[in-house]
């Protein structure tokens, strides 16, 4: 095939498919058995230093903020991020100095919610480095690349620009319509961390509304930690095989975490913590604002549990699902900007 | 009376056809396609990035992935199955925005200055890049001043007609694709058909062709005919009031 052009930015998270086959046969095992185990355990276990992470969800829907506290709490450093639509995520690790790199479809600010604060004084200040760019759609092409076990997929979007120009992809003459066509690197993450609403002891995950790209990603990830609102019974898996979007032989750990979310969404349970996004939007304007935030919120509390008595506890949790239901109307205190 | 925003939504409203789909984000033009769900498009389908297809949201989301996007929906699919549908070209419509724009209708949503050392940091392209390659007729809503429209982009996130005729084609962009118009709080505008530069299409009421040329650093053509963009009816803004009642979206 003939390249065209070159991306200059940085390839992050690719293998040959032939040597990641062999990592998936010398370490994957498709035992199944109980992979259940707390917060504090699974990272100490999987997020290792200088590893390449991703997390599920979509800015503030569906994210695993159990474990992101975790890492933060244990003070991991030099993690890439496979900034795919990280939102919440990317800006509060990289507000921790837990993230130093990042490649971003989308990152540094909370969508209508406004840019963030804390992450931007970080990028822009040279403290996190930006590897390369790419689009929403193409990040989530590098992991179906990674998925199906094959070096690239091509595709038709970020031809002609600069986020072309400062991503890892290239740009190849279809051998079939002789066009130009883009070519997406797999991209394997080192570990993913996937919130969903129930899965059983073994990692039988299932996920109800959107997907949006957490199955590609869970079997693009070497290691998957699936953080679960409940642990459900095998038999109960098995009544609605349907509904598993990720089997059993991709996941590393479970870790069962009531309202694991907070303060992001979980569709169909319960709605933005908006008070609490809020705060931290307010608190990470200033570094000392953000060191205030983590001394209360992360390093001050033991656990998740501890966390989750200091934002509110029951009442708020009642509140949040009174709000996801349409009981309740949200509010936003960021609008009155 | 209206507001600039309640203009702006019924504004991009009209441009949107019935029978046809939407890849929408949160704020105006989430409003604006529900807006013309409920007057001249009651079969526009909305799309959103994350997944969820042709929602019946009770209350406006504020994020492109959150559950209000599949509530009562057609399908909550996956980003790999929207966006493919799009790149397959079954999305009409897109609307996206930015804080640069060139007269090709080239977008900047990533950095202000220099991409390693940056002034200012966006957050980058997102579903941006995504839409502006593959959508029918993507729609621009962004503001207008001499800082925004700019002969110069920092950085090209999302591709405009790039370097004018035929330029997408031979990057390696789906076919008979671009920006179709550009709303700004100042007028309408598209692009020139043969040279694929910025044309204007309508002024709003009471602006002047002055006032476009001072706020853009590029020239932008002018048509012989000149219309002016049509007003919000009474019963749009009693719409909008309804689909925003707490006035998080429109009184911004």
């Amino acid at each position: 095939m003939e390249i065209l052009k070159e991306g200059k930015g940085e390839l992050v998270g690719w293998h040959d498919p032939d040597e990641n086959r062999e990592w998936i046969l010398k370490n994957k095992s498709r035992e199944m058995k109980d992979k259940r185990m707390n917060a504090k355990e699974a990272v100490r276990k999987f997020v290792k230093n200088g590893s390449l992470l991703a997390n599920g969800g979509f800015g503030h829907i569906r994210v695993p903020m159990c474990l992101l506290y975790e890492i933060i709490r244990q003070k991991k450093r030099d993690l890439t991020l496979a900034a795919k639509t990280a939102v919440h995520d990317a800006d509060i690790l990289i507000a921790a100095g837990c993230v130093n790199k990042i490649e971003v479809a989308y990152a540094f600010g909370h969508e209508l919610r406004g840019l963030s604060p804390a992450s931007r004084r970080k990028v822009e200040s040279g403290q996190c480095k930006v590897l390369a760019e790419i689009s929403n759609g193409g990040y989530q092409w590098r992991f179906l690349a990674a998925m199906m076990g094959i070096p690239f997929v091509p595709c038709r979007v970020m031809a002609g620009t600069d986020t072309f120009e400062k991503s890892s992809a290239m740009l190849a003459k279809d051998p079939w319509s002789g066009k130009p066509i883009v070519l997406l690197p797999a991209c394997y993450p080192d570990v993913a961390l996937i919130h969903v609403h129930r899965c059983d002891k073994y990692g039988n995950a299932q996920i109800d509304g959107i997907k949006i790209e957490d199955v590609e990603l869970a079997c693009a990830a070497r290691r998957v930690l699936i953080t679960t609102e409940e642990i459900i019974d095998n038999e109960e898996i098995r009544k609605n095989p349907d509904k598993t979007v990720i089997p059993y032989y991709l996941v590393d750990a479970v870790i069962e975490e009531r309202y694991g979310s907070h303060p992001c969404e979980m569709p169909f349970m319960y709605y933005f913590d908006e008070e609490h996004i809020g705060e931290w939007l307010r608190l990470s304007k200033t570094e000392e604002g953000v060191k205030e935030y983590l001394e209360e919120y992360v390093y001050g509390v033991e656990d998740f549990k501890e966390y989750l008595e200091l934002v509110g506890g029951r009442k708020k949790m009642k509140y949040l699902k009174e709000v996801e239901s349409y009981k309740k109307l949200a509010e936003y205190p960021w609008s009155e900007r | 009376m209206y507001t600039q925003m309640e203009f702006l939504a019924c504004t991009a409203s009209h441009i949107l056809e019935d029978k046809k789909t939407v890849m929408v984000g949160t704020g105006l033009p989430m409003i604006a396609a529900m807006l013309a769900q409920k007057t001249h498009a009651p079969n526009l389908t909305m799309i959103f990035e994350a997944g969820g297809v042709g929602p019946l949201p009770p209350v406006l989301p504020v994020s492109v992935g959150e559950s209000r996007t599949f509530y009562k929906a057609l399908q909550a699919g996956s980003m790999h199955s929207v966006m493919s549908n799009g790149q397959a070209g079954l999305i009409d419509y897109g609307f996206i925005g930015g804080a640069q724009i060139d007269v090709y209708g080239n977008l900047n949503s990533t950095v202000i200055g220099n991409w390693k050392n940056p002034k200012i940091r966006f957050p980058g392209s997102g579903g941006a890049n995504d839409i502006g390659s593959w959508a029918w007729r993507t729609v621009i809503i962004m503001k207008q001043n001499k800082r925004k429209f700019v002969k110069e982009l920092d950085f090209l996130t999302t591709p405009g007609y790039l370097t004018g005729p035929k330029a997408r084609e031979k990057a390696g962009l789906p076919y008979g694709t671009g920006p179709y118009r550009v709303i700004t709080q100042l007028a309408v505008y598209g692009f020139d058909d043969e040279t694929k530069k910025m044309k204007l299409v309508s002024l709003h009421p009471g602006v002047t062709i002055d006032e476009i040329k001072e706020n853009s650093s590029f020239d932008i053509l002018i048509p012989e005919k000149i219309e002016t963009t049509k007003e919000p009816t009474e019963k749009e803004i009693e719409i909008l009031h309804k689909l925003d009642p707490q006035g998080i979206f429109l009184r911004k």
